[in-house]
């Protein structure tokens, strides 16, 4: 629906999509296990995963029944994780210009994984595809492994001694690293980990990205010189997927 | 309301949040200045994530362990180009190898 399936230079996108979709759909194991342990039944728990769809926000939810907590403070704390998701998808309306139908499911599959593996791509077509296909895997193995987290516990052990952890931010790196030919986006990308850093152990988490991509206002306020056509395709209405 | 009531609405703020950004309109999204942001935000936006999913520890804390490891092996596995499978993989092998021999949190 996006490209033709033929393409061979779909074939990094589909490997990058599909790899970040089972390394992150593996801590659908974790959540499970711990949503059950929380007091959450294993339907609200699979309904959570389906319906609520963004990883950070699920765990923080269950953190906070777990603990004791009433629904509105669980309410609260989900949705204060799940506030960069609202501005992965101001970026995303950009690049996907998704009509109808095809915007309320690109709505719910606005996450980290599949903005990540969309921005990192050059070109509409890849973006779109990086997109959607990150979104649909991560989709499909987080909600299995949560259903397998919940009915079988701890039992399939923590996804960190596989270094699965290490993985996920590895895939964020090389998908980052082709960016960083030129100096500006060298000091972008320097600037907005270190905010990060620096931020998360003074506001909740989930929002050190938020307060991260800050550094990119900034450097555009600096320097208003359009970003050159090598690093951004120009904004433009391309053929309508319906 | 009930536990399952609480679930519902936490959903569908979640929802509302995500499906937010998606309704801003076109002529918003060609402005000039939206554009120069759009092109610079990627970066940050991923800078961040690696930052964050290397170091962030539970509760608000910034852990060093073997993910750090992990990523510094990806980052030698990118400056000899491997591709993008090998990267992850290593990092993975990296973590999880130092994890075994008790070496790293």
């Amino acid at each position: 629906m996006i490209t033709e399936a033929g393409d061979s230079s779909n074939r990094p996108v589909r490997r990058q999509s599909l790899a970040v979709g089972v390394a992150t759909g593996l801590y659908g194991i974790s959540f499970g296990a711990l949503a059950v342990a929380a007091g959450l039944t294993l339907w609200q728990t699979v309904a959570l995963s389906v319906l609520m769809f963004t990883g950070g926000s699920q765990f923080a939810y269950v953190g906070v029944i777990g603990a004791g907590g009433g629904g509105p403070a669980a309410v609260g704390a989900a949705t204060l994780l799940g506030a960069r998701n609202g501005v992965y998808g101001l970026q995303l309306a950009g690049a996907l210009r998704p009509r109808g139908w095809r915007r309320l499911v690109a709505a719910h599959l606005t996450i980290d994984e599949s903005t990540a593996v969309s921005v990192a791509q050059r070109g509409r077509a890849h973006q779109r595809l990086g997109f959607w296909l990150t979104g649909s895997a991560v989709f499909v193995f987080w909600n299995v492994m949560t259903a397998a987290g919940a009915l079988l516990g701890d039992r399939l052990g923590d996804p960190s001694r596989y270094g699965l952890d290490a993985m996920a931010a590895a895939a964020f790196l090389a998908l980052l690293w082709p960016r960083l030919t030129r100096r500006e986006p060298q000091v972008v990308a320097v600037g907005a980990a270190v905010v990060a850093v620096v931020c998360v152990p003074v506001v909740p988490a989930g929002l050190p990205v938020l307060v991260a991509a800050v550094v990119a206002l900034a450097v555009a306020a600096v320097d208003r010189r359009p970003t050159r056509p090598e690093e951004s395709e120009p904004v433009r209405h391309v053929e309508d997927p319906s | 309301m009930t536990a399952w009531a609480w679930v519902l609405v936490a959903c569908a703020a979640a929802y509302v949040v995500k499906l937010l950004g998606y309704l801003v309109p076109d002529d918003l999204l060609d402005h000039p200045v939206v554009v120069r942001v759009s092109g610079l935000l990627p970066v940050a936006l991923l800078a961040a994530l690696v930052a964050v999913q290397t170091v962030a520890g539970p509760h608000g804390t910034v852990v060093l362990d073997a993910r750090l490891a992990g990523v510094a092996v990806a980052v030698v596995a990118l400056l000899v180009r491997a591709p993008f499978l090998v990267v992850i993989t290593l990092a993975a092998a990296a973590a999880a190898g130092l994890r075994a021999l008790g070496w790293a949190a």
